[in-house]
């Protein structure tokens, strides 16, 4: 546990200083959205790599907290601060319900399921043009603000939204390594198995799938007031998908995991920028190179990769 | 005391040198298009008509003895992106001047951005909420949709045809148009018998157009981008539906006739008049500039130029001009653009003010008509 603490300060501290080496350029920008996409990335993985439960249709519940965010801010008036709770609590009310039917299904049957929620969702931010302004989106909502200190800049988002992120972080590792973290493991690898050791594997899956959307919902009302603009387009099927690669890439059952995926599936569309044409057809090859070579997610196959090399430099200066 | 003389020289040479170099440095403008994702057609034309006349105007000479340099990014249609890109062309490129985004959601994500940052902004998007209420920093070369949807009216009044449906793509073009056509039908004295839509992947629109042939609409307003009004156009056709379809200037390209087929005939839309650049009476001051571009884009990209395009055209003369009249830094740039008058580019006439950021007329817009597989003007 010790070394947990240890592991999740120094990751504090690398956070705390990043911005020092980006000098308020526009990569401050891209950092702020790495934050966001870490704590969706967070989440997700909870269900999906913790519980074994997939989803495709996060990104609807990221959209519910933004559109909850930007509706009873912007049209209605009312305090930021205030909605967030409310947005996050209301989001997870509906995954909970929704939960209970949909999480008795297994495997595509539940891909499609969630597939589905998400258009439903997407279909509904699209054509409900009174309250949420359509396909043309939201404008007007207001930046967070802390009495008279409003977070407006790059540097003031960014450490506006990690703080959530870290927050949910170390919850989530928390989570990871308590009774519940174990349960949710042992309902991954076998669910007749964790239920006859007493885990009330029903139960447990709805409420995951609950503070999973909780937690989207939250890095959606941020992503509202950070953007002060949001239309549908940001929510639709494709950006689950992203959420489930960085899932993936990252390393399923990592919260470090879940950080490195959202950070370079986040940045790597920006260093790609040069290449002009051909940067989709890199970033499509290196998808797919790091899908086949690194089955275990950047946060395991790295070290070993690095673990590799010493050996074989060891191996040749023994030769 | 020589080492006194030494150092005035020094800072006199260095002060003359920079003060050259910066005369000749060029102006850095920045491009934010929807090159790929859904809404390349409107992304690709336009950074190629961008890419065509900075490199045109570059060659013979720049504005005032200076380049202008084009930064142009792929924003793939995604609010996000764009925002990003917008904060990467002023903080890292350091452009003085923004041309796109394409489509109406990215701008509304972008406004905030150049706002805060001072940067002048000209959107080839074409949503009224752009520039309404009007935004200090942000201008935009799209025809309003309420010029065409004015267009379209008028001459169903001409036509005394009073009673109209609708059928609107969801997604921003629609949702934009159908607000509009709501909005304005009373001014004209058209009452709206049906209001449906569709979705922007929708590859059969049957449903819809059976429920209109039972209204009693003299006319159908369809307002959409391809291919869904090229399938509107053959369900129509197939239905035996002889109810005047009108269409948008969503499709007001080859494109539509193409995809449409021998449905495509009687078809009216309003359209920009780059379309029907030649069949202009030689007195119509746009004539000029229209056939310029037409010209210009089928010799570099062996394609017809369309309106889309024209946005792009449009931007980048605007900020030319407004260059040419002492613009160089953001803000004179941004004040020289304001006092833009009687500018006759490819998407109409415009004229901006303090409290006109769109600056065009009616006159932006002519009805054309689909005759032989080509166009026509509906006198």
């Amino acid at each position: 546990m010790k070394k947990e603490l240890f592991k999740f300060l120094i990751f504090t501290v690398l956070i705390l200083v990043a911005p020092l080496a980006f000098k308020g350029g526009y990569l401050m920008n891209v950092l702020v959205f790495v934050g966001i996409n870490t704590m969706l990335a967070i989440a997700l993985n909870l269900l999906l790599g913790y519980c074994g439960q997939i989803s495709l249709g996060h990104a609807g519940f990221f959209g519910l907290g933004a559109y909850l965010s930007g509706i009873l801010t912007a049209t209605h008036g009312l305090n930021p601060w205030l909605v967030m709770p409310l947005a996050a609590g209301l989001v997870g009310l509906l995954a909970y319900l929704i939960g209970f039917p949909i999480l008795k299904l297994k495997g595509h049957y539940l891909a499609m399921a969630t597939l589905g929620m998400g258009i439903i969702i997407y279909i509904v931010f699209n054509e409900s043009v009174d309250y949420t302004g359509g396909p043309s989106g939201l404008s007007g909502i207001p930046a967070l603000s802390i009495g008279s200190t409003s977070f407006d800049s790059d540097v003031k988002s960014y450490y506006l939204v990690w703080a959530f992120t870290l927050g949910v972080c170390l919850f989530s590792l928390n989570l990871a390594n308590s009774r519940v973290g174990r349960a949710l493991r042992a309902i991954h690898d076998s669910e007749i198995a964790a239920r006859v050791v007493g885990v009330n594997a029903r139960e447990l899956k709805v409420r995951i799938f609950a503070l999973s959307a909780v937690i989207s919902a939250l890095a959606g009302c941020l992503y509202a007031h950070t953007m002060t603009f949001i239309s549908p387009a940001s929510f639709g099927f494709n950006f689950s998908v992203e959420l489930l690669t960085m899932v993936v890439i990252g390393g399923l059952g990592s919260i470090y995991g879940s950080f490195l995926g959202a950070a370079l599936l986040t940045l790597l569309p920006e260093f790609l920028r040069a290449a002009h044409d051909y940067d989709i057809i890199i970033y499509g090859g290196l998808l797919m190179v790091m899908v086949m070579f690194m089955p275990g997610g950047l946060v395991r196959s790295v070290p070993d990769a690095v673990r590799k090399l010493v050996r074989l430099k060891g191996g040749a200066g023994n030769a | 005391m020589s080492f006194k003389r030494f150092f005035l020289t020094f800072t006199a040479f260095t002060m003359l040198t920079s003060v050259s170099a910066f005369a000749a440095a060029p102006i850095k403008i920045g491009a934010l298009f929807a090159v790929t994702g859904p809404a390349a057609f409107l992304g690709e034309p336009e950074r190629n008509t961008a890419k065509m006349v900075i490199e045109e105007i570059n060659r013979a000479g720049g504005v005032k003895g200076r380049k202008l340099e084009l930064v142009v990014y792929d924003t793939a249609g995604d609010a996000t992106k764009a925002v990003q890109l917008a904060t990467k062309l002023i903080k890292n490129d350091k452009v003085s001047a923004i041309i796109g985004p394409s489509t109406t959601g990215e701008s509304m994500a972008v406004i905030p951005v150049v706002e805060k940052e001072r940067i002048p902004l000209i959107s080839c998007s074409a949503g009224s909420k752009i520039t309404d209420p009007v935004k200090k920093w942000v201008f935009k070369t799209a025809q309003n949709d309420a010029l065409a949807v004015g267009r379209i009216y008028e001459q169903l009044q001409k036509q005394k045809l009073t009673v109209v449906a609708l059928l609107t793509v969801s997604d921003g073009f629609g949702a934009s148009g159908r607000e509009q056509l709501k909005a304005q039908a009373g001014k004209y004295g058209i009452t709206i018998v049906s209001d449906d839509t569709y979705g922007p992947k929708d590859t059969d629109m049957t449903a819809q157009l059976t429920k209109i042939r039972g209204s009693r609409a003299q006319a159908i307003i369809c307002w959409g981008t391809n291919p869904g009004p090229a399938v509107i156009a053959k369900n129509a056709h197939q239905l035996g539906i002889k109810t005047p379809l009108y269409m948008s200037h969503g499709v007001s390209s080859k494109k539509f006739i193409q995809l449409a087929g021998d449905a495509a005939e009687g078809i009216r839309l309003p359209s920009g008049k780059v379309l029907v650049a030649d069949l202009l009476p030689n007195s119509d001051s746009q004539k000029k500039s229209l056939l310029e571009f037409v010209k210009d884009y089928q010799k570099h990209y062996k394609a017809e130029g369309d309106h889309f395009g024209g946005h792009a055209w449009d931007a980048v003369m605007l900020l030319k001009n407004a260059i040419e009249r002492g613009g160089d830094s953001p803000a004179s740039i941004r004040e020289k653009l304001e006092k833009t008058t009687q500018f006759h580019g490819v998407g109409g006439t415009f004229t901006y003010s303090a409290n006109d950021h769109a600056g065009l007329g009616k006159d932006a817009f002519v009805l054309v008509e689909v005759r032989n597989k080509d166009w026509v003007i509906v006198k």
